[in-house]
């Protein structure tokens, strides 16, 4: 595989809302240790919303798919991941322009403006311990590798590996931004729900693309 | 889990369908999940809405009435609503004199007011955001959301609402909250965490002989945990870094508060402990506020928050106000 089109981004949204679906109970978890226990909820309630719109409606492009999942997030999921999510699609979309076929390229530049936009919105930085810890490293390595040799799908591979490992490395920090930043110190020795979830959406992106 | 409920999922729009039921002064939108009073938008006047998580009950539905609030937009339990929720609670209260949002400081609700704020502007609507951070117990910096919007949240909704409902200009009622939210600190503590009907279990556990102090309004741990003492050393310690953060000196309302759990009778009890404090500092009650006005659904507990008065602050508060949840003066 070397480009994307509006197949395979509805399959990844399907995988993300599938990952998200199987792990609530986790995140929810996760957010009761240091946040207010609903992230899993929400982020459920939401991509179940995306659902019942992907269902009703296969938008034409990448760019359309991207904002129609936008709308559905910001309108179901409230809290700080509703806007963060949503921004998230919302610029992903606008940097994808009318294509109908999207190139490693393209899709990097994408995901690199939905990152930007997480951060503009959530006035967050890397090491704040919240999603972007785990979509900043994801977005580096796969810049990094598409620079080299790697295909598509190795290169995704590798921002999934970077993700997960920026998830992990939130455990042991004392969060500076959303509601674990409140518990000062105690908010370390525990991930962070939002980077979980983030490690999933990059997840996702790569098991629809594996072997490919 | 015990709970007056049906299923998990369905609390806040069967609470909302009860609360039209009891209050047909209000109006209810239950597809956009938006209490109004049902003569909004009243002429001539700035609207004033706010919203945030359920589970704070009676903030903000409650105090949506003459007097207080236009609209209140509830979100799920501890769940900030949406952009879009909150865009159409602005078009239902605005009669062109402008609206303004109460915003507590927390991470989401800030966000997604910010948006809608965005969108109103772009419809032309004049929006104007008042962001409530009263809580002493976060520090103020770079390395946290900053502090959050606890309890001075009630009495700044009173009086905004009685500044409005004077028919003061948007400029001078944001300038009026604004104050408030400077003159007001809050602490509070908890002595059991709350359970989220679709969790099922407390969010933190917390034994009989223990406390947590410093805590917010979503059922999330405190900045410390502590043996439980007795509600005269509770009172020291929640008032101590009140009046570390600013000078108090001349009158104050006082307000103690109810995390959902505890019943009045210990907060009568607390706020004798927390007015004797103040005599002692000489400090002087000019009016006062007990009950369980922001809560975290059946957390047990209680919040202290003063607020430094001046003859306008205080003539406001004693404006007449009448909603389900705060009435007084008519």
């Amino acid at each position: 595989m070397n480009s994307f089109d509006v197949g395979t981004l509805s399959a990844w949204i399907r995988e993300f809302a599938r990952l998200i679906s199987d792990n609530t109970s986790y995140l929810t978890e996760l957010d009761a240790a240091i946040g207010d226990a609903d992230h899993g909820i929400n982020m459920t309630r939401g991509m179940n919303s995306v659902l019942a719109k992907l269902d009703e409606t296969v938008p034409e492009d990448p760019a359309a798919l991207c904002k129609q999942t936008a709308g559905a997030l910001i309108s179901s999921v409230g809290g700080a991941s509703g806007p963060l999510y949503g921004t998230f699609f919302l610029r992903m979309a606008a940097a994808l322009g009318s294509q109908t076929s999207v190139d490693a390229a393209t899709l990097a530049a994408a995901l690199r403006a939905g990152v930007d936009g997480v951060m503009q919105r959530g006035h967050a930085e890397p090491h704040d311990k919240t999603m972007v810890d785990a979509l900043g490293p994801a977005v580096d390595a796969f810049d990094e590798a598409l620079s080299g040799t790697a295909t598509l799908s190795d290169a995704l591979r590798r921002a999934a590996d970077a993700a997960a490992e920026g998830r992990d490395a939130t455990e042991g920090w004392i969060a500076r931004k959303g509601r674990a930043s409140y518990l000062g110190e105690r908010s370390a020795g525990h991930i962070d729900p939002g980077a979980a979830s983030a490690a999933m959406l990059i997840a996702s992106l790569s098991s629809v693309t594996a072997g490919g | 889990m015990k709970k007056l409920i049906n299923e998990p999922a369905d609390v806040v729009a069967e609470a909302l369908r009860g609360m039209a039921a009891a209050h047909p002064e209000l109006r209810v939108d239950h597809i956009n999940r938006i209490v109004y009073r049902a003569d909004a938008p009243v002429a001539g006047k700035v609207g004033l809405v706010s919203g945030g998580g359920s589970g704070h009950e009676p903030m903000h539905g409650g105090f949506v009435g003459p007097g207080m609030l236009d609209a209140a937009c509830p979100g799920e339990i501890f769940t900030s609503p949406g952009p879009d929720q909150i865009l159409t609670a602005t078009r239902g209260v605005d009669s062109g004199a402008g609206v303004v949002y109460v915003v507590t400081n927390y991470t989401g609700d800030v966000m997604n007011f910010e948006m809608a704020a965005e969108f109103a502007a772009a419809e032309g609507i004049a929006v104007e955001s008042v962001v409530v951070n009263d809580d002493v117990a976060v520090m103020d910096s770079a390395f946290t959301a900053g502090r959050r919007g606890v309890g001075a949240t009630v009495l700044l909704e009173k009086i905004a609402g009685a500044a409005a409902d004077q028919r003061r200009p948007l400029a001078e009622v944001v300038a009026v909250a604004r104050r408030v939210n400077q003159q007001a600190r809050s602490m509070g503590m908890a002595l059991t965490s709350c359970t989220v009907p679709a969790v099922g279990h407390p969010t933190f556990d917390l034994s009989d002989t223990e406390m947590e102090v410093g805590i917010g309004v979503h059922g999330e741990a405190g900045r410390r945990r502590m043996p439980l003492q007795s509600a005269a050393a509770i009172a020291e310690m929640l008032v101590e870094p009140i009046l570390a953060d600013l000078d108090f000196t001349g009158g104050v309302i006082l307000f103690v508060n109810g995390m959902g759990g505890t019943p009045l009778i210990e907060l009568y009890l607390m706020y004798g402990e927390v007015a004797a404090i103040l005599s002692k500092s000489g400090i002087v009650i000019e009016r006062c506020l007990v009950g369980s006005y922001i809560t975290s659904l059946d957390m047990a507990g209680c919040s202290v928050t003063l607020l430094k008065t001046d003859v306008d602050l205080l003539s406001l508060w004693d404006h007449p106000v009448n909603t389900a949840a705060l009435r007084k003066g008519c």
